[in-house]
């Protein structure tokens, strides 16, 4: 286990996978409505805090995965309980423990009906959600990678919007689908290397051939979940009708997933056909960003041009990715985090002005700024942030990105600028009509935001301007797993010179 | 004491004639109902207790050894648990239950015998005493529309039956004319010697046949749909589950005669894996009652476990093994709910189950667990099992055979999703809500823990069905 550090005092990573597993077992017992929300709130704040502990306990000088656990679980098999996280999904985990009682608070009106349902499906999603993002044994990762559809689908076919039906399915077969062929390949992978190990399996010098079709295998999985283009479709119609919570989730962690999955699984262990494939997905990343940013800019319906923008900006995260560099990588990293704050916070913001109006079209929702004052700052800002306006924290990370795509090469780069531009054009188009358009709209008596709303989106916006001001932080923690992992697909680096200066 | 070894189906034996005693009085059902569900128990705890047992009896064509008594023990299981939830047997007239009590529990001795046969005669003789009661069963049902379906059902199980039989009986004719024996530990060495004459496959492979009728392989699959929805339904959930048990124990036995390698039969089994899963799956997206439903999935998990028997390897067996207990679990949970969301015993539709949620919670969860376990989403059995039967078959070099395999299980999804769907998304208006006696509650709670932690924890049951294999190779 020399790629392990093991943990031997308190089982951090165990106790946080698995302590929403125990409270939605727990909240079995549990016969009412507010009882089964204030529990779920306490076990996902719990967790919060607990993994707090993950942040300040980190060593950034290592490249090994820390807070390690490593059990056997099916011993005929070499399949192993391994957990550990490295720089590279340290913040995801955070991202997830952080977002979840936010997304309890935010429900915490939105749903009425089967309240108690409702809750233990959220937790069961943090439990695979962290699984996902701490599993170094391919068996252990795809179970819970699976496993998060059944809670998923839930979420959006019992409590979503008129199209539920269609959504949920198109959901979970798009997804599994997509990775049916990712089981394949961890078999064919297994009896090559001999265990289910993750790191393991990274740098095994596999042929060529093999590389190629593992590679196709893993991507296929993961620009499902992504979703890149053209793999997209299913996202518009989950986003849209999950509720706001699902899609919270779906934004912020779930698609992550398929990025965390190139990183952790297709560079390190498949990079010689990362190499060969790297162009091909850097137009595809393209092709993404100018698709999601041409379509969000005709949606009608919030929600909808938010999912399409998300196609978008995942395209600035795999473009970072796979130009194969220190700021490229650190920048889609970066990005991601990014992500999960304001397409989350965008997705609450549009969640509560459809518990005002019982609507999600634009044309609805029009001139609402003369009524909720307070709404329309957050949601101004968080805008603003979805375009990358400097001193948010998308700029960062978009910046990085771009800088990483013109290291790499300027005809890529020059092709993702207007998707930029084409960002600031929906977001700013949807900022328009709500504050300012039509203000003789006649469904307008709203209250402005509560205390609790206001406690909601609070935190997301402190991390907009946190990310945004002072990246430094983020960018210690990824570092040196950033810099192991271009060692490992072979692409030697020079200092990483523009994030350093980014950081003072 | 040799008596003791035969105790499980010693005691069948005995409840079968307490129930045969209370078929001739004029009992309405209850008391052989409690005679049945105590027999089942009784074999339950017994083969329980002798699973270490081992020995031969009757001239050494019975063997009871590690391999038979966990058959044995997961058959009673199966009876019991389609005993309990089948509390009222709406489907069966009043008059004819405690009938329909003997023939049930004689069947399942008929399956414990099977189990232990090792001499092609008493397994025939095993096998006929099984299906005979099964072909009794199907037609018992009540005809409530008088369009006699049941009896239609019955005359193709029987005829299919009987020439999947046949073939069989040819096939062993075959074996004793190349061998001169009719005992397995004689065969198996005489037979390795013979591994590549075609005589000898193809004998092998008509003796095969038998078992694939039972199990429901392509092509012999041509009486499930019909049987399943004619049958009333606590016989199908029996049918649909107990007697595959002994088929794939039957299954591993023929194939341990030509194990090591025959290259022949792994091509035959291939062939059969791909069409069943193909055909089952495919026909089962267009179905709309339930049960002919589960019958085509049935079929396409036939060809999965068939993915186990092809490696010709110990782990490969006990993967089989372990699946089709998997499978049995995950069936019996399906068929539960469906035997107790029909009213008065008749067939349900899929849009029958609509609203569930709302009609029975718990029912509901079960059958969207069993769905979902069926399917092969982790974290449930179906899973961990196609799991390693995928596993199995790629390191046998099958990489073709776990492609298609591993697309099956993206084109069965949605029909098993469609289910969950309608249990879970439709308006329970205009269907009736459903009683759940505390039995049937137990009985579903069981069925959704044993789901989930043999998914979870296989590593014990594998070990044990490992050993099992061991004991026959």
């Amino acid at each position: 286990m020399d790629f392990l550090i093991l943990n031997e005092g308190f089982k951090l990573l165990s106790v946080l996978i698995f302590l929403p597993l125990a409270g939605a077992l727990v909240a079995l017992l549990i016969n009412n409505d507010d009882a089964s929300r204030l529990w779920a709130l306490l076990v996902t704040s719990v967790n919060a805090f607990i993994s707090i502990f993950l942040y300040s306990n980190f060593n950034l000088e290592t490249v090994k995965y820390q807070f390690g656990e490593h059990y056997s679980w099916i011993p005929s098999l070499d399949i192993y309980y391994t957990v550990g996280i490295d720089g590279i999904s340290l913040l995801l985990v955070l991202l997830t423990t952080l977002i979840m009682p936010l997304c309890v608070l935010a429900s915490w009106n939105y749903i009425q009906t089967r309240v108690k349902p409702f809750m233990i499906c959220l937790l069961i999603m943090e439990t695979s959600m962290l699984g996902v993002f701490c599993a170094l044994d391919f068996v252990l990762f795809y179970i819970l990678w699976e496993a998060m559809l059944i809670p998923m689908y839930l979420l959006i076919a019992i409590w979503g919007g008129p199209r539920k039906v269609y959504a949920s399915i198109k959901f979970f077969l798009y997804t599994l689908a997509g990775s049916v062929m990712l089981l394949v390949a961890i078999i064919a992978l297994y009896l090559h290397t001999g265990s289910f190990s993750i790191p393991n399996m990274m740098g095994q010098g596999y042929s060529s051939t093999f590389q190629i079709w593992v590679f196709l295998a893993f991507f296929l999985a993961f620009a499902i979940k992504v979703p890149m283009f053209p793999f997209h479709t299913w996202l518009p119609a989950a986003h849209v009708e999950a509720p706001t919570a699902g899609s919270v989730i779906l934004a912020s962690v779930l698609l992550k997933m398929g990025t965390y999955g190139f990183l952790r699984f297709c560079l390190p262990i498949t990079p010689e056909a990362t190499l060969t494939m790297m162009p091909y997905i850097l137009w595809l990343s393209i092709a993404g960003i100018l698709y999601g940013g041409f379509t969000a800019l005709a949606q009608k319906d919030m929600k909808k041009l938010i999912a399409y923008s998300s196609v978008g900006h995942m395209g600035f995260v795999t473009l970072g990715i796979f130009v194969l560099n220190v700021q490229g990588i650190e920048g889609a990293l970066l990005q991601m985090i990014n992500h999960g704050v304001t397409t989350g916070a965008l997705f609450l913001c549009v969640g509560m002005i459809y518990e005002r109006t019982h609507s999600r079209e634009l044309a609805d929702a029009t001139g609402i700024g003369k009524h909720m004052p307070i709404f329309v700052t957050f949601l101004a800002f968080f805008s603003l942030s979805s375009l990358a306006f400097p001193a948010t924290n998308s700029f960062v990370g978009e910046f990085l990105i771009l800088a990483g795509a013109f290291m790499h090469n300027k005809v890529v780069a020059a092709c993702a600028i207007p998707g930029a531009v084409l960002a600031a054009a929906y977001m700013l188009r949807m900022l328009q009509k709500v504050i300012w358009g039509g203000v003789n709209n006649p469904t307008h008596t709203l209250t402005d935001l509560g205390t609790r709303e206001i406690l909601v989106l609070a935190p997301f916006l402190a991390f907009v301007f946190w990310i945004g001001l002072a990246p430094q932080p983020f960018m210690d923690v990824m570092h040196t797993s950033v810099a192991h992992l271009l060692d490992q697909v072979g692409v030697a680096q020079g200092p990483a010179v523009i994030a350093q200066v980014i950081g003072k | 004491m040799k008596l003791m070894l035969f105790a499980p189906e010693l005691f069948m034996l005995l409840g079968s004639l307490l129930i045969f005693l209370f078929s001739l009085s004029d009992d309405d059902g209850i008391s052989s109902r409690v005679a049945a569900i105590a027999t089942s128990i009784g074999a339950v705890v017994l083969s329980f207790v002798s699973l270490n047992n081992n020995g031969m009896l009757f001239f050494d064509a019975y063997q009871v050894d590690l391999f038979s008594q966990l058959f044995k023990l997961m058959i009673a299981i199966g009876t019991t648990a389609v005993l309990l939830f089948s509390r009222e047997l709406k489907g069966i007239q009043e008059k004819i239950r405690p009938e329909y009590y003997l023939f049930l529990i004689l069947s399942s001795l008929g399956l414990m015998m099977l189990v232990s046969s090792v001499e092609l005669i008493s397994m025939f003789i095993a096998l006929e005493l099984s299906s005979f009661c099964l072909y009794v069963l199907v037609p018992m049902r009540d005809d409530q529309k008088g369009l006699r379906t049941q009896m239609e059902s019955a005359i193709k199980y029987i005829f299919y039956g009987v020439i999947a039989t046949g073939i069989m009986l040819f096939g062993m004719s075959y074996l004793f004319g190349l061998t001169g024996t009719t005992y397995f530990n004689e065969l198996i060495p005489k037979l390795h010697t013979l591994a590549s004459e075609p005589v000898a496959i193809v004998g092998i492979a008509m003796v095969l046949c038998g078992f694939f009728f039972k199990l429901a392989v392509f092509p012999f699959h041509f009486w499930v749909p019909d049987v399943y929805q004619g049958a009333s339904n606590e016989t199908t959930a029996f049918i649909a589950s107990v007697p595959k048990l002994a088929a794939v124990a039957l299954l591993i036995r023929i194939t341990t005669l030509v194990t090591p390698q025959s290259d022949a039969i792994i091509s035959i089994f291939v062939v059969l894996a791909v069409c069943s899963m193909f055909y089952g799956n495919l026909c089962a997206l267009v179905q709309k009652d339930i049960k002919r439903m589960l019958g085509f999935s049935g079929i396409a998990h036939a060809g999965f476990i068939l993915l186990g028997l092809l490696t010709m390897k110990e782990t490969g067996y006990a993967t089989s093994i372990y699946y089709i207990f998997g499978y049995l679990v995950m069936n019996l949970a399906c068929f539960l709910v469906i035997c107790n969301v029909s009213g008065q015993g008749e067939n349900v539709t899929i849009d029958d189950l609509s609203g569930l949620h709302k009609r029975a919670p718990l029912l509901a969860l079960t059958m969207a667990i069993g769905m979902f376990a069926l399917a092969g989403i982790p974290p449930f059995v179906g899973f961990m099992g196609k799991f390693m039967l995928l596993t199995g078959a790629l390191q046998a070099g099958q990489l073709t055979l776990v492609i298609l395999a591993a697309l099956n299980t993206a084109i069965a999804i949605y029909y098993y999703l469609s289910v969950v769907k309608v249990t879970y998304c439709n308006s329970p208006e205009g269907f009736d809500d459903v009683d759940v006696s505390l039995m049937t509650k137990t009985v579903s709670i069981g069925l959704i823990v044993a789901i989930i932690l043999m998914g979870i924890m296989p590593a014990k049951i594998l070990a044990i069905a490992s050993s099992a294999v061991q004991g026959i190779l």
